[in-house]
């Protein structure tokens, strides 16, 4: 048999490669990170150290508070009605048996797959202020066509709303996996007693997909404050401060200001920010009781 | 089963294929933007625009994926996707699978301890790390580079959770057997582990991968010239290029999107037990 030794060689072996890259992407720029947001250096070079100077500075910045609303807002517009969709997609295709199930299920999903790139292309042209198939739907309902990248208000509520449309895939996913794992016998009993079906939904469907729902409205929660691709890119070439979310101001002050400091401040903000929703969802997770 | 017609479940059947309707009809609206992309990247920017709202298109042509293979960098942005996601995937899952194994069957100092690192640097947001993966990639001169393209994208503890949370749940028997055998630890992961749950791994390696080719923040930072860019970040340079050239920039798109919507396809089942198995769900 192997000696306490020999294992804690083989381990260490094994363990090596994810380690190393583990310390040295992970780690070490995390520390960095603290570190550089108490100097003033520039992106790349030396500063001095400026206590919390920068940290000061974020308290007080306008438009630091603008990306904390901005991000909170489309976290607003997508968690909550995103599940909720999700829901109520992934329990119509449930009824569904066989290749019809296969097909339906690969429409809604297949634009999870897709880079953000795509994503932005293909509802530019969606929404093209003079050629965008879009335009046939708001002109009637807003009374003309409207540039609704260009448009304040539209801005996010669009964005949200492709975001919707392009991430909720693996919410849907993980409803089907929790429907599937609600006994069958449940709702045969339930029919022999004669439920309708809005009570076999709310007696028997709702309280046991609820963990499910849980976990997708907290994974959502934690992925769209991280939201930055399609703001920024949907955004360019226009007033990004209006519309600048938490991620889109670290690069700002990082590749645009050349104030690495400032950023890293901003980085360890979001740090700070997500690992607290974290914590708070696995607090939220454990409730529902160990697996 | 009773033999006598029962009209409430007539009633009940009309209501089911209405339902159904509905759901056919929700999925064709949210597969339309796919679909009139790829439709508009059938014709020529004038017909793309003149066309109107025609969901067919009258002459279908392949000239706005020529122009932009024959006028972009499209080519070799290509091979630098390729390459950097196929490496992105092979290093994450091997070092995923090493790791997860001996955290799973071995007993060792500071196993814990690093199992809990795992899981609690799963919660860290990656992109508050982009300025000092910049800095770091700057002081080793590697911006700009394949080696600082992947580096930063290797970081994906969930995949040493789900190795190590799947190999915990194989039978003891296998490893104690193998090892009466004689055989080395290294055999026993490369040559039972691994091939016993070969789903598993492939499962793992084409969500890397989707991953690892639509990635956008840091392949966008860490490559300064044109010729460095994957091409999920390339094609959004193209139409800054072409102006409202929609045909070639919606080429441009399709092309980009076609390998991980193949591998989507092609390869469903694996995409949607990663997903699940990453969000602990067992489907």
């Amino acid at each position: 048999m192997n000696s306490l030794r020999n294992q804690t060689l083989v381990a260490a072996v094994l363990v090596a490669p994810f380690v190393a890259i583990y310390s040295w992407m992970f780690l070490w720029p995390t520390v960095q990170m603290v570190q550089l947001s108490l100097t003033d250096a520039p992106l790349i070079g030396e500063g001095k150290y400026i206590g919390l100077a920068n940290y000061e500075r974020l308290i007080q910045d306008k438009t630091f508070g603008k990306a904390i609303w901005n991000t909170a807002y489309f976290v607003l517009l997508t968690v909550i009605p995103g599940t909720a969709a999700a829901l109520a997609i992934a329990l119509m295709v449930s009824r569904l048996k066989g290749w019809l199930q296969s097909l339906v299920l690969s429409a809604f999903f297949l634009p999870f797959v897709l880079p953000v790139t795509v994503v932005y292309l293909l509802w530019q042209w969606m929404f093209d202020i003079q050629f965008g198939i879009m335009q046939a739907v708001l002109e009637p309902i807003y009374g003309q066509t409207v540039n609704v990248w260009r448009r304040l208000p539209f801005f996010m509520p669009t964005v949200a709303l492709l975001t919707i449309w392009w991430t909720n895939g693996f919410s849907i996913l993980l409803f089907l996996a929790g429907l599937r794992n609600i006994p069958k016998e449940l709702y045969e009993a339930a029919s022999l007693d004669g439920a309708t079906r809005w009570q076999a939904f709310s007696r028997i469907t709702w309280p046991l997909i609820w963990p499910v729902t849980v976990l997708c409205l907290t994974i959502q929660l934690i992925l769209q404050l991280k939201i930055f691709d399609q703001v920024y890119l949907f955004a360019s070439g226009g007033r990004t401060q209006s519309t600048m979310v938490l991620v889109q101001y670290i690069f700002d002050q990082a590749f645009v200001h050349n104030d690495g400091g400032y950023a890293a401040a901003i980085a360890v903000a979001l740090f700070v920010i997500v690992v607290a929703f974290s914590v708070f969802q696995y607090q939220i997770l454990r409730i529902r009781g160990p697996k | 089963m009773t033999a006598i017609p029962n009209p409430s479940r007539r009633k009940f059947n009309l209501g089911a294929a209405l339902l159904t309707l509905l759901t056919l009809i929700c999925a064709l609206i949210w597969f339309f933007p796919i679909y009139w992309a790829m439709v508009t990247s059938l014709r020529t920017d004038d017909e793309a625009v003149s066309a109107g709202f025609s969901l067919i298109p009258a002459n279908p042509t392949l000239s706005s994926f020529i122009y932009v293979i024959q006028n972009s960098n499209i080519g070799r942005w290509y091979l630098n996707s390729t390459i950097t996601s196929v490496l992105i995937t092979v290093i994450t899952v091997f070092m995923a699978a090493c790791c997860g194994y001996a955290i799973s069957q071995l007993r060792f100092p500071g196993r814990t301890v690093l199992w809990w690192t795992i899981l609690a640097s799963f919660m860290v947001p990656v992109q508050a790390l982009i300025v000092n993966h910049y800095v770091i990639m700057a002081n080793v001169n590697l911006l700009n580079t394949y080696s600082g393209i992947i580096l930063p994208m290797l970081l994906h503890p969930v995949t040493v959770i789900v190795y190590k949370q799947f190999f915990d749940g194989l039978p003891r028997e296998y490893r104690e057997a193998a090892l009466m055998d004689g055989a080395t630890e290294f055999q026993l992961l490369f040559r039972v582990f691994i091939p016993m749950n070969w789903g598993v791994t492939a499962a793992l390696a084409i969500i890397t991968f989707i991953g690892a080719w639509n990635a956008f923040l840091w392949p966008f930072l860490a490559a300064s010239t044109e010729e460095m860019m994957t091409v999920t970040v390339g094609i959004s340079q193209v139409q800054d290029a072409y102006g409202v050239a929609y045909a070639r920039v919606l080429a441009g798109a399709v092309m980009a999107g076609l390998p991980v919507a193949l591998a989507y396809l092609l390869f469903q089942r694996r995409v949607t037990q990663a997903i699940t198995l990453s969000a602990g769900i067992k489907g």
